[in-house]
């Protein structure tokens, strides 16, 4: 399996989040990860970010662990958080290449695209409202061309046409052979998408 | 290599369109070192003798002014979250950080470090003297600053448990710089002393980046 995550437990400060927590994802999946607030959904797409250490547990990412072999999974996965990412000083587009070319591949004008971003191209990142932030850090994740896909409430600040927008980015995602780990609130309606339940353990 | 330089040219063209870093220091240098003759009088021995002290006492504060913004902002933002995910190695990543920073907020100091020593009566051997140690000295201010930058990013006002933690640090830096300008001065040779500056300089390059990864690991986990 491309990627595993194996008994995985995560303590934050005294307080054990979650223990034993075991699945895989193989290319063309896509994991809903669910729960109530404060049950570590962040805590373990974090975790499959690298952002935070794991109390035991081991990730893996082509057979290798991913806390070891950082340079393959760093430029092989890409995690859009709560927050942006992007420098009011710059434009939306200049935001977008610059990590899409950190990450090794800058296909930015598709990106812009598919989030309908051509128009706010060539504005500072400082003037966006939050929904239009919201997308341009969804086109960076497009632009980047990672294979993982890891987001923490992707939709949230979305209007309904741009949560469609939304599901059909995805929806390429998963057929071309990519993988996605999210947490959400709403139901994205796609077909195929396995569930993780953190209230009633792994799933 | 290719990430390391997009990384430094992202950093320098955001100090360049915010403006506020280089002038930040820069003026704060110019202030500090102007403030000094009307303070202590314009008797040009008494300016000569402490043009040295001077200068460095106000490049180590005018860096420091700056520090805190090293790794803050991308904190705040969210980049740093995925700067430090990325392909590029934390330590490469911190080293990009620290040229950054060099280039930004501590050369333009460099740079006009002959006028103001001319402004407080050094003569041209430690004029050139104290050009040559600012530029072997100020690589250690950035690289160990970026140690206490990385400690205290997560913390709201770090800036004074910053300068606590990384002044000290400064001290074999402001020492050896002070004497190589001396030295020149009194016609002996400054090579010694910009020597040792360029090896604690060296030293800074190999233990700074690896201490300040390993704090901003700890300080974000």
């Amino acid at each position: 399996m491309p990627f595993s995550v194996q008994n995985l437990a995560c303590q934050r400060a005294d307080r054990l989040i979650f223990e034993k927590l075991s699945f895989t994802l193989a290319p063309g999946e896509a994991i809903w990860v669910q729960g109530r607030n404060g049950v570590g959904k962040s805590s373990l797409l974090r975790i499959c970010a690298r952002l935070l250490r794991p109390a035991a547990g081991q990730i893996c990412w082509q057979g290798e662990d991913i806390f070891k072999d950082a340079e393959v999974y760093g430029a092989a996965s890409h995690y859009v958080g709560h927050q942006d990412a992007l420098k009011s000083v710059m434009t939306v587009r200049e935001n977008i290449s610059f990590w899409a070319e950190y990450h090794g591949a800058a296909d930015v004008d598709t990106a812009l695209q598919d989030f309908e971003l051509e128009k706010l191209a060539d504005t500072p990142a400082g003037l966006l409202s939050q929904g239009q932030k919201k997308r341009s850090n969804l086109a960076r994740l497009a632009a980047s061309q990672a294979t993982l896909w890891i987001l923490d409430e992707p939709l949230s600040a979305l209007d309904r046409h741009f949560i469609e927008l939304f599901r059909e980015r995805l929806r390429r995602h998963l057929e071309a052979g990519g993988m996605a780990l999210f947490a959400t609130h709403q139901d994205l309606g796609l077909a195929g998408i396995r569930h993780i339940d953190l209230d009633g353990g792994g799933g | 290599m290719n990430r390391f330089l997009k990384l430094v040219r992202r950093d320098l063209t955001l100090a360049l369109r915010q403006g506020s870093a280089v002038t930040l220091s820069l003026s704060f240098f110019v202030m500090t070192v102007v403030l000094f003759p009307l303070g202590v009088g314009p008797e040009l021995g008494v300016l000569a003798r402490i043009g040295p002290g001077v200068l460095w006492v106000a490049a180590l504060l005018a860096c420091l002014l700056t520090l805190d913004r090293m790794f803050q902002a991308d904190f705040e933002d969210g980049s740093l979250d995925l700067l430090l995910i990325g392909p590029l190695p934390v330590e490469m990543l911190v080293l990009a950080k620290v040229l950054a920073h060099w280039l930004t907020s501590i050369l333009p100091l460099i740079l006009i470090t002959p006028i103001l020593g001319l402004s407080l009566n050094l003569p041209l051997d430690g004029i050139l003297a104290l050009t040559l140690a600012l530029l072997l000295g100020t690589p250690t201010l950035s690289l160990i600053g970026a140690v206490g930058a990385a400690l205290t990013v997560a913390m709201r006002r770090g800036g004074v448990l910053l300068s606590l933690l990384v002044l000290p640090l400064y001290i074999p830096v402001l020492i050896f710089g002070v004497a190589a300008v001396e030295a020149a001065i009194s016609m002996l040779p400054a090579t010694p002393h910009l020597l040792l500056l360029g090896g604690i300089s060296l030293g800074a390059l190999v233990v700074g980046p690896l201490a300040a990864a390993a704090a901003l690991r700890l300080s974000l986990s």
